[in-house]
């Protein structure tokens, strides 16, 4: 079950795969995919499995479906390094053309990926505006009404019934909305971190991910992520 | 160490000088056991020492050792000696010093551990002592050097203490992989083990044997004196006998009692938040401040080692202590050894008793005081066990394929290897005897490039192999990754807890400290502390007062009910006869559960179900202690759901399990079925924390993911990976990976227990018997008292998280804005 926010008076849909779905503008955004992230860390002699990029495009196949949007924007670090696309599996990359083929497709620049590949389709760009909404990587300083970021994996922690439940998460204050990530080897950022807290001005509310749904919590309300589920630590 | 001797021994005679003379000016003869080790060196045998603590039994395996280089001084390192613990190690290492400083010998003992400095390191790799102790994991780093061959080419014996706590898990895998290696660079290696007392001596034979099968390469099996038959007591409470609980503390005035009446005791307990909560009560009581000590593994080493040190010095009464006394340093004058809550096995319990009086012509002394009824049934169980002399069979291991990975990366570092040559070495370590090619294989391939069926990562091989197909690292940063994370043992997240943010007080789980707020107070290092805040890697604490305390509630480390002593409670329960060795309350229990239902068969399975406060309750009596138990709630609660019982939650005991739906559960027998070990199995598998935690475990052990060093965070030199997002990932795409195979292989055994679990489900198929009562039966009583502490059903996370936030709603957490409601 998905939840419902408003941002900047955009109505804006929290989807529990950790897609954000604008009816409005038909516009899916996701954040972070950090494909090929597995044989990122092969290449330094840490042979993770490689099947992250498969299972990353996978989930974002079924969204696609679910949703059918006209537009996609991918918000950032898409590509886990710059030499990312050359390991990709050729199934993989198949599929991946294929998606991008059939949407309106926008690769937002990142951190990881200044400069996202150009020979998969789609078009490459730092930001884009669509009014009353803007969609960067990483959130400008300052106050800015409506910006949607990835970038920080946000991740939060809540106690029930002496059971800690974590997990992935979106974060808001009404004004800016950070995504969690959506990639399969992407870890998270306690959202009480100031480098998340500190982006908001209003009231923290935070979109904790469940298994099959979205739940609302107050940042009071959070406890912090252990450090023992390590988290992005690596970018 | 060595002990003053017992009745009738063989003369000093037999002995050749300095020894004889040095045991004459003692007025020492040597034990009977110690003279067969001798001989079976003399013949150049491997042998298997089973013998009880103090009796000479180390020695026993040094004499050797000593004898030859006296007769034929050499340079080089001779004997290696391996024990599970460094203080062990350090502690026999003082002990050695003596009698080769009294007999003026020529030979030079050292220790390596993890504590020795990286100069002496090196230079005991250069100019080796004659004799050397230390540790599995540090002889696995020696073996990854390059010089290793060089090293143990003389070695011409190896003594492994302790074997029966090495025998039996990873670490002994990983040991048993070395003494394969050693045995290939030093041909004429003879092995020696100590052991206490096993049930099975064939298995730790078979472990030792140069070929990993003792009908294949013969390990002589010498037993140490065995002493009297044990007192073994029950302290039978003032008042009734409780219903739950493991505490005890209701037995706390009498222990106290048979702590002043005896010179020196140790009081075992299972947990440590048992030794904070016990050490707490006898202080309550210890009117005459009689000097009484705790000891757990949380505690920082340097106080423990005080605790030892006074331990020694005979100047402690008491000492509280988990299993952290269960191994190791002997104490000579205890006295009396107390066991607080049940005692899971009898083998543990004998050990256990065994710490108590090394003299071997007295009889050792224990008590053990049950905390509630069902323990009370145990420690009758183990104390007819024992009369019987009848132990906990272990089971032969099968060697863990992640262990492996680590030694076959070991072994690359050290030179390379075809893999040929390797898989027949490996194949002569005990656990490793039946391993198939493939597995062998597989575990390669994963050490090479990952192993998967995904092509891809070729280029990024971490072994190479050369134009004759040896295989070797690929470079330097494997071998420096390979010794950073050397070893089986994968720690739980630490934090220092320290007194005004200066003393440290010990190490507690990350976890529990992240569930306290800043005031919140908890019982640690036999104090009351309050809780201020987190510095760093530290929980930074000042005392407090007050009531109600939190205890550090800590995960593993409860052994579970053994089988051999499940089947013993079980005959009590079904013999009226037997009860009347127990206290009236208790017998009155047994007949009431006679009369209102049944009592559980020596055989079969008794499931009752029972309505209670709107909720349906079945109780299932299946005596396979807690870890399948946990694993059985977890697997019918799935079942129930979908039969639309609407289960709630379950709780489960050593005993039973009992789980609360709101509908009855239809067709009892179906839901046991054994098919449940299949997709329900497969399903919760993907989400069990704990098959996650087994399988971070594996990924650490086999090398795919660093293990996490205190204080690391902060050089940023480590890089850390969210192990669950992998185990997702590959479970999805590459069920049979070599790492996920050993995953389960863990899960077959451990916090899981599926193999127990399994095996008792074949066992009652057809011959269970439902109860249907119209109110609670006296014998569920127990367990639905532990409720408290439910588990919930794994599925519901979402339900929590629901009511978690209908109550934050319901707190009218007024939000600003209305659409922040829940959808």
């Amino acid at each position: 079950m998905a939840a419902t926010v408003t941002l900047n008076g955009a109505e804006l849909t929290l989807d529990p795969s950790g897609a954000l779905w604008w009816a409005e503008r038909s516009t899916l955004a996701v954040a972070d995919l950090h494909l090929e992230k597995g044989s990122g860390f092969a290449r330094q002699g840490r042979l993770l499995p490689p099947y992250d990029t498969r299972a990353t495009i996978a989930r974002l196949a079924v969204v696609l479906r679910r949703y059918r949007p006209a537009r996609v924007v991918a918000l950032g670090d898409s590509f886990h390094d710059q030499e990312a696309l050359a390991r990709m599996d050729a199934a993989d990359l198949a599929l991946l053309q294929r998606l991008v083929a059939e949407h309106d497709w926008v690769w937002i620049a990142g951190n990881h990926d200044p400069a996202p590949p150009r020979g998969l389709g789609g078009t490459v760009r730092a930001e884009l505006a669509l009014a009353p909404l803007v969609f960067r990587h990483e959130p400008e300083a300052g106050h800015v009404d409506g910006e949607v970021c990835g970038h920080f994996h946000p991740k939060a922690a809540v106690r029930a019934r002496g059971r800690r439940i974590s997990g992935r998460c979106f974060v808001t204050d009404g004004g800016r909305l950070v995504l969690p990530a959506f990639g399969s080897y992407t870890g998270g950022l306690d959202a009480l971190d100031p480098a998340i807290s500190g982006l908001f001005e209003g009231q923290v509310r935070v979109y904790l991910i469940g298994r099959d749904a979205i739940y609302l919590f107050a940042a009071e309300r959070l406890e912090g992520v252990r450090r023992s589920e390590p988290a992005a630590s690596v970018r | 160490m060595i002990s003053p001797m017992t009745a009738p021994a063989p003369a000093t005679a037999d002995l050749p000088e300095p020894f004889a003379g040095w045991f004459a000016r003692r007025g020492w003869r040597p034990h009977a056991h110690q003279l067969e080790m001798l001989a079976a060196a003399a013949r150049g045998e491997s042998a298997l020492l089973i013998a009880p603590t103090g009796g000479g039994k180390t020695l026993a395996g040094f004499f050797p050792t000593l004898i030859e280089l006296t007769r034929q001084p050499r340079e080089g390192l001779h004997s290696l000696y391996i024990s599970p613990l460094k203080a062990l190690a350090v502690d026999i290492h003082r002990n050695l010093e003596q009698p080769i400083a009294e007999m003026g010998l020529a030979i030079r003992a050292e220790t390596r551990t993890g504590d020795t400095p990286q100069a002496k390191r090196e230079r005991q790799r250069r100019a080796p002592p004659q004799l050397l102790l230390t540790t599995p994991e540090s002889l696995a780093l020696l073996l990854s050097y390059e010089d290793s061959a060089r090293l143990f080419a003389g070695l011409r014996s190896v003594i492994v203490d302790e074997l029966h706590a090495l025998a039996d898990n990873k670490r002994g895998d990983l040991l048993a992989l070395g003494l394969a290696r050693l045995a290939a660079l030093a041909p004429q290696l003879r092995r020696i083990g100590l052991s206490a007392t096993v049930a099975d001596t064939g298995l730790l034979q078979d472990w030792l044997s140069p070929e990993g099968d003792a009908a294949k390469a013969p390990v002589r099996l010498i037993r140490g004196g065995e002493g009297p038959q044990a007192e073994i007591s029950i302290l039978m409470p003032r008042e009734r006998m409780p219903w739950s609980g493991h505490m005890a503390l209701h037995a706390m005035p009498e222990v106290m009692r048979a702590i002043r009446a005896a010179g020196c005791t140790i009081v075992f307990v299972n947990t440590r938040a048992q030794a904070e909560l016990v050490f707490q009560a006898l202080w309550r009581l210890n009117d005459d401040n009689l000097p009484i000590a705790l000891h757990h593994g949380s505690l920082a080493a340097e106080q423990r080692r005080k605790v030892e040190a006074a331990m020694a010095r005979g100047a402690l009464k008491a000492v509280v202590a988990t299993s952290s006394l269960d191994l190791g340093i002997d104490w000579g004058a205890v006295d009396l050894v107390i066991q607080v809550g049940a005692p899971k096995g009898a083998s543990r319990l004998v050990q256990r008793i065994g710490r108590s009086n090394h003299r071997l012509d007295r009889p050792s002394k224990a008590l053990l005081v049950p905390g509630n009824r069902f323990e009370l049934l145990e420690c009758r169980a183990a104390i007819e066990a024992i009369a019987a002399a009848e132990l906990d069979r272990e089971r032969r291991r099968e060697g863990a394929l992640d262990v492996l990975a680590q030694h076959i990366t070991g072994i690359a570092a050290a030179g390379g290897f075809q893999a040929d040559g390797l898989f027949a070495e490996v194949r002569r370590a005990g656990p490793y005897r039946q391993l198939a090619r493939r597995e062998f294989d597989d575990t390669l391939a994963f050490v090479a490039t990952g192993g998967y069926a995904l092509g891809g990562y070729e280029r990024f091989r971490r072994l190479v192999r050369d134009g004759g197909g040896r295989y070797h690292v690929a470079s330097p940063d494997i071998v420096r990754r390979y010794r950073m994370n050397v070893g089986t043992i994968v720690e739980q997240p630490m934090l220092q807890v320290r007194l005004g943010g200066r003393r440290l007080l010990g190490e507690v789980e990350e976890y529990f400290i992240q569930g306290l707020v800043p005031g919140d107070t908890f019982v640690f290092s036999g104090e009351l502390l309050r809780f201020e805040g987190v510095r760093e890697t530290a929980a930074i604490v000042t005392r407090a007062t007050g009531e109600a305390p939190r205890i550090p509630a800590y995960a593993g480390g409860r052994l579970p009910l053994t089988t051999n002593l499940a089947a013993r409670v079980r005959a009590i329960l079904a013999s009226p006869p037997l009860w009347r060795r127990l206290p009236p309350e208790v017998g009155e229990w047994l007949e009431m559960q006679e009369r209102r239902s049944v009592l559980p068969m020596p055989e079969g399975l008794l499931v009752e179900l029972f309505p209670r406060g709107g909720k349906e309750y079945l109780v299932a009596y299946c005596f396979e202690g807690r870890n399948a138990h946990q694993t059985l709630g977890m697997l019918l609660t799935r079942r129930m759901e979908r039969m639309g019982a609407n289960p709630l939650g379950f709780v489960a005991s050593d005993y039973c399990l009992a789980v609360w739906s709101l509908a009855p559960p239809r067709d009892v027998p179906a839901l046991f079925d054994r098919d449940m070990l299949g997709d329900d199995l497969e399903a919760w598998m993907a989400e069990s924390t704990m098959l996650k935690r087994t399988f971070r475990n594996v990924a650490v052990i086999a090398g795919l993911i660093d293990r996490r060093h205190p204080g690391w965070q902060k050089t940023a030199r480590q890089v850390t990976f969210n192990s669950d997002l992998i185990y997702d990932v590959l479970r999805r795409h590459e069920p049979n990976h070599v790492l996920l195979r050993a995953t389960r292989a863990d899960a077959a055994t451990g916090l899981t227990d599926v193999r127990r679990l399994a095996e008792m489900l074949e066992r009652v198929a057809g011959r269970i018997t439902v109860k249907r009562l119209a109110r609670v039966s006296p014998l569920a009583v127990p367990v639905l008292l532990d409720i408290g502490r439910e588990s919930v059903y794994g599925a519901a996370i979402d339900t929590l998280l629901d009511e978690a936030a209908a109550e934050l709603v319901a707190e009218a957490y007024a939000l600003p804005d209305p659409q922040g409601v829940l959808l």
